[in-house]
């Protein structure tokens, strides 16, 4: 699956959007998700299908003012 | 300038729409300054959306030289509020979980914010991941209208604010210090006002002080917190004399030579400041007055 994780294009084999963060290794950090641009809480990623194409965000607290 | 009398009394000061307001609003206040000030000083607790905080320093936590160097001089200004972001999370540096250990170390309250959000789409998901993120409905909601002052886009602010307190959240808007925005942001479900003093980091203190004297005058009963632009001490204990009810800076201490230091001189000024305030603050005037009584002076010629 191509998707486009943090504006850089990987391959990520998953289906959902919870596969996807754990093969990209953020299944115990804390950080919230948004899927093309909609927020997708962390109690629904189960069950968010991703597809080709899909852009993901991965947040997670930083500095700031 | 010498006021001119008239048979009213005061009538230089009724034809100053503003001065009226400020000295009602000065009147109204010294019952509850006399209440304040008979239990407790200098400080005492002050209340955001339920929450009782005995500082009245907001701390941000960006561009200090290092991790530690923040941490202490968290502690140093005494803040109970600490502002943080959300950033994208890199899978190999996972930088935003140290930061988080280091945040829930200090062991402070932490107030999200949405800044460099551009649109009201970007301010109200970004609020949504932080409230995930941070277990809680405070957001520091920034909707930015112009890059070179980052001055917040009003109209963006309302309709994200209106969205964000129909969801339940808490939002601390940073606004400007336009009555008629903050009348609006109030309607929408605001019960804090949080005004700049100037641009975001550019240290130059309190750019308008006459709006914001007329927004403390117009909503007396509104936790009122001046948001960026703060440079100095000075100017944050300025803010409090004005009585506004906290102040929330970043860069000022952050890139000082000694942001511990600074930190800490914020904190006194402004516990200063708002002890100024309590204690009811002289008006200016125009003309000397000689403090030294003039009657039984010596005649040396």
């Amino acid at each position: 699956m191509k998707l486009v994780v943090n504006g850089e294009l990987q391959e990520v084999p998953a289906a959902t959007l919870a596969e996807a963060l754990q093969s990209l290794d953020f299944a115990d950090a804390k950080v919230a998700t948004a899927l093309n641009g909609e927020f997708v809480p962390a109690r629904a990623r189960v069950a968010t299908l991703v597809k080709d194409g899909d852009r993901i965000e991965i947040v997670a607290p930083r500095q700031g003012g | 300038m010498r006021a001119k009398r008239s048979k009213s009394g005061n009538a230089a000061q009724l034809n100053d729409p503003l001065d009226c307001l400020v000295t009602q609003w000065a009147r109204r206040n010294d019952k509850a300054r006399q209440k304040e000030l008979s239990f407790v000083t200098p400080a005492s607790d002050f209340t955001l959306y339920g929450a009782k905080l005995r500082s009245r320093l907001m701390l941000g936590t960006s561009q200090y030289p290092s991790p530690a160097i923040l941490a202490e001089a968290a502690r140093a200004s005494g803040a109970e509020v600490l502002t943080v972001s959300l950033r994208r999370e890199s899978a190999r540096l996972k930088e935003g979980q140290d930061f988080w250990r280091l945040i829930r170390d200090i062991g402070v309250r932490v107030l999200p914010n949405t800044a460099g959000c551009y649109s009201v789409k970007e301010a109200v998901t970004t609020a949504q991941m932080a409230r995930e993120v941070f277990g809680a409905p405070w957001i520091k909601l920034e909707v930015i209208g112009e890059a070179d002052t980052l001055q917040p886009d009003v109209f963006g602010l309302v309709e994200a604010a209106r969205i964000l307190s129909a969801e339940g959240f808490e939002v601390f808007p940073y606004t400007t210090e336009d009555l008629v925005v903050a009348e609006r942001l109030i309607e929408v479900g605001c019960k804090v006002l949080m005004p700049w003093g100037a641009p975001i980091g550019s240290g130059k203190g309190l750019n308008n002080l006459f709006g914001l004297r007329a927004l403390r005058a117009h909503f007396p009963e509104v936790p009122l917190i001046v948001d960026a632009g703060v440079g100095l001490p000075s100017h944050a204990a300025a803010a409090m004399e004005l009585g506004y009810d906290g102040v929330l800076l970043n860069t000022a201490v952050a890139k000082a030579g000694d942001p511990v230091a600074m930190a800490r001189a914020f904190g006194q000024a402004i516990e200063a400041g708002r002890a100024a305030f309590l204690a009811g603050p002289m008006q200016p005037r125009d003309m000397a007055a000689p403090s030294t009584p003039v009657v039984g002076r010596a005649v040396l010629t």
